[in-house]
């Protein structure tokens, strides 16, 4: 049991929320995840780790609403509590002085960035960072990511704030700009399999963070399996982050939609008992 | 060694067990048929979750306890990983003690109502019987007996504690609550010592509940069994990854004197051919723990799961039969097993294989899966298979599969289990880089003393073993808990 302490709205369909774990809090590195399980009858999701405090023994998620159990997460208050959280999970990220990391992370992908923002500020690179969205109100952790970062980029798909265009128009911009020696990439899959696509070109080495399907989280289903450089891995126990330009992301795009029927029924479902 | 023999022999000397011998020629005894465990209608039981095998009335038990000849040196006790007082159980029965029956399997087994369902009793007690070893006769029903003493005892709602040695205070961790982690706890916390029992998943149990199914180990039983354990002083800590949560440092600046690993072969094995990442492919664990730790089937609970009408899955062991009978009660027209030996070489229970062929389960043995077809969006439609031969025996001493070439034809299929075999979960060697590991990432222990190559970490089970039984699992920890009660005693000594 993990009890909420602070939730924020950072849009109708993202919200934070700062959880009591304080044994996570100290562990935890940038790049781990969570398991969450909601509730006796719920279904364990894996959830990025934005930051962390290890004196207040705080964990902080950011969560964006595209079924039962993220819904649901979003309705609890604070006091309320999460009936199963287990981490940190997943290899941590390998933080090391490069020169100059592009940091390019669309939608709540943003919040598992962070952190690695900072630990590669704080290891002494030059970060440039491109926060993208479909519209104004998505972009978030704005202030945060400025703090860490050398210089923040905003893209819009409409314009609405920042740049009208792409992650990837962002990108190029930046390459062909000035001497990129990293990548780091997050976001829904497919942007970053563009995203990915792009900085190949430049030969620029790319990591990128992987959302996939998860049960235990701990190596024993496999059902996060993908394909890197034409070997299978478990994103659990071998990632979350891989070379970006080894990652299949057709195939990871394709395992994503593999309960897409049944978890879209069970959410309308879901929507209706909560609404009436 | 010496003292458990005379320990046998004394209670073997009991007037009580005199007088049972006495009691009936053995002549009587060994004139009689084995009784035959009740089962449910297999075209009932393919239809749901209730339990294949229903448990011998207490008449029938009796009956069988009889046919025990209560021999003076007991060789079926040689045969049981965890040393259970088989003749002392059984006599009780036959006595009509039946809650002393239960106390006897407690002595040993912290599960008795697991391993008398789970155990292969016929590799084990069952085929060192005086009747299978000396009379050619069909042993007795060791393994029908111990399910029978444990449920009653459930059943009668008064399940008995066992007694612990007074508390020591001295704090240690049993890491993983699978049958290896929860019998070195039981044994721990006899021995007087303060157990905290670790586990990644949110429930206790391990893969008896999240891999064998309901069918087969009601997760109710393992339940009560547990709650046993709790009444003993043990601690259980859920949602807890030791070396991710917390660190083994950590844990000993909390005071933890000594660990016992038992975290299990979870990493399931793939072949590696194409089209095996296709939606629709699962791992046996993954398809097992949908429905059994996580309900998928209920459509109460909230994690999905994907289960067509026409279902392969590939391997001959115990998961493969748990998986391709779970496709069949997920509503499966047709549930086939694609195995690339033949029947004599399947490394399941021969009572497994009865129950799914009963059931209506489709075996194509001597056919090996080569590639996988997926539909337009990526689900599994169909499978290149090819027929096999068996040629000389390999390293496993079972005759190796051989291809025929040009055997290959496509069968159609919407969902895919595979289960070849699982390897170590990484977790704990990941965090311990000096521990020694094999090349397979088995954890290397003295076998005397189940202990690591760091002194005061010990492990057992399947993270040993590489993939075992329950009831190996099981004796690993009894033997582990042994060696780090001797390990801690002597440390103390030397203080």
């Amino acid at each position: 049991m993990s009890k909420i302490l602070e939730k924020e709205f950072f849009s109708k369909n993202v919200v934070k929320i700062v959880l009591d774990a304080p044994e996570i809090a100290r562990s935890r590195k940038p790049g781990h995840f969570v398991i969450i399980k909601m509730g006796e009858k719920g279904e364990r999701i894996p959830l990025t780790i934005a930051s962390a405090d290890a004196e207040k023994g705080t964990v902080t998620l950011v969560i964006q609403k595209v079924g039962v159990t993220s819904d649901k997460l979003s309705r609890l208050e604070v006091g309320d509590e999460v009936t199963d959280v287990v981490g940190p999970l997943g290899k941590a990220t390998h933080l090391e002085n490069v020169g100059t990391v592009l940091c390019a992370g669309g939608g709540v992908g943003v919040a598992p960035l962070l952190p690695i923002v900072e630990g590669l500020k704080k290891a002494g690179n030059r970060v440039v960072t491109i926060l993208a969205a479909r519209t104004k109100d998505l972009i978030i952790l704005e202030d945060q990511m400025r703090e860490y970062s050398d210089e923040v980029i905003i893209m819009t798909d409409d314009g609405s704030y920042g740049t009208k265009g792409l992650v990837t128009a962002g990108m190029e911009e930046v390459i062909n700009r000035e001497k990129v020696n990293m990548s780091v990439v997050i976001g829904p899959a497919i942007m970053m399999k563009f995203a990915a696509l792009t900085t190949k070109k430049y030969n620029i080495e790319t990591v990128a963070s992987l959302n996939t399907i998860m049960v235990d989280g701990t190596g024993m289903c496999g059902a996060c399996r993908v394909s890197v450089g034409g070997k299978t891995k478990f994103v659990c126990v071998d990632g979350p982050e891989f070379d970006a330009h080894q990652v299949d992301f057709d195939e990871m795009l394709s395992r994503l939609s593999a309960y897409q029927d049944q978890e879209s029924a069970a959410y309308q479902k879901y929507l209706q008992t909560v609404e009436a | 060694m010496e003292n458990i023999i005379e320990y046998l022999k004394a209670e073997r000397a009991q007037d009580w067990r005199a007088e049972l011998r006495k009691s009936m020629k053995a002549k009587e005894r060994t004139s009689r048929e084995r009784v035959q465990m009740p089962e449910e209608d297999p075209f009932v039981r393919n239809k749901s979750k209730i339990e294949v095998n229903i448990g011998l009335t207490a008449e029938a038990a009796v009956l069988e306890a009889q046919r025990c000849l209560d021999c003076p040196d007991p060789t079926c006790i040689t045969g049981c990983p965890v040393g259970i007082n088989i003749p002392k159980f059984i006599k009780n029965i036959e006595a009509k003690n039946f809650a002393g029956a239960a106390v006897t399997l407690k002595e040993t087994n912290a599960l008795p109502a697991v391993c008398g369902r789970v155990c292969p009793q016929e590799k084990q007690c069952e085929i060192v019987c005086f009747y299978t070893i000396k009379l050619n006769k069909v042993p007795v029903a060791i393994g029908h007996l111990e399910r029978f003493a444990a449920d009653w005892e459930r059943n009668s709602g008064k399940m008995a504690i066992p007694e612990t040695e007074k508390a020591n205070n001295v704090k240690v961790a049993v890491i993983g609550s699978g049958p290896a982690g929860l019998a070195a706890a039981g044994d721990l916390a006899k021995f007087g010592y303060d157990v905290t029992v670790f586990e990644a998943l949110h429930e206790i149990g391990g893969v008896l509940k999240y891999g064998i199914p309901e069918f087969r180990l009601p997760n109710e039983l393992v339940d009560t069994e547990i709650e046993v354990m709790r009444k003993m002083g043990i601690k259980f800590r859920v949602n807890f990854i030791v070396g991710k949560t917390a660190s083994f440092d950590d844990l000993k600046k909390e005071g933890f004197q000594a660990f016992f690993v038992g975290s299990g072969a979870g990493l399931p094995r793939f072949m590696n051919i194409p089209g095996e990442n296709y939606n629709g492919i699962f791992s046996s664990n993954e398809y097992l723990t949908r429905v059994n730790l996580m309900n998928a089937a209920d459509p109460e609970f909230d994690t999905p799961v994907i289960s067509g009408n026409k279902v392969a899955v590939i391997g001959g062991g115990n998961t493969a039969m748990d998986s391709v009978r779970m496709a069949k009660r997920l509503g499966a027209d047709e549930s086939m097993i694609i195995y690339r030996r033949s029947e004599v070489e399947m490394p399941a229970r021969v009572e497994e294989v009865k129950h799914a062929k009963e059931e209506g389960i489709i075996f194509m043995n001597l056919h090996n899966p080569l590639e996988y077809y997926a539909d337009e969006n990526g689900r599994v439609k169909s499978m290149k298979i090819q027929k096999m031969e068996l040629g000389e025996p390999d390293a496993s001493g079972r005759r190796r599969p051989v291809p025929i070439e040009g055997s290959e034809f496509i069968v159609d299929v919407d969902t895919v289990v595979v289960s070849v075999g699982v390897s170590p979960n990484p977790l704990i060697p990941a965090a311990l880089s000096d521990l020694k590991c094999t090349d397979w990432g088995t954890i290397v222990v003295d076998k005397e003393t189940m202990q690591s190559s760091i002194p005061e970490i010990f492990a057992g089970g399947d993270i040993v073993r590489g993939g075992a039984t329950v009831i190996l699992a099981m004796g690993d920890g009894r033997t582990a808990a042994a060696g780090m009660h001797k390990y801690i005693q002597e440390k103390i000594k030397a203080n």
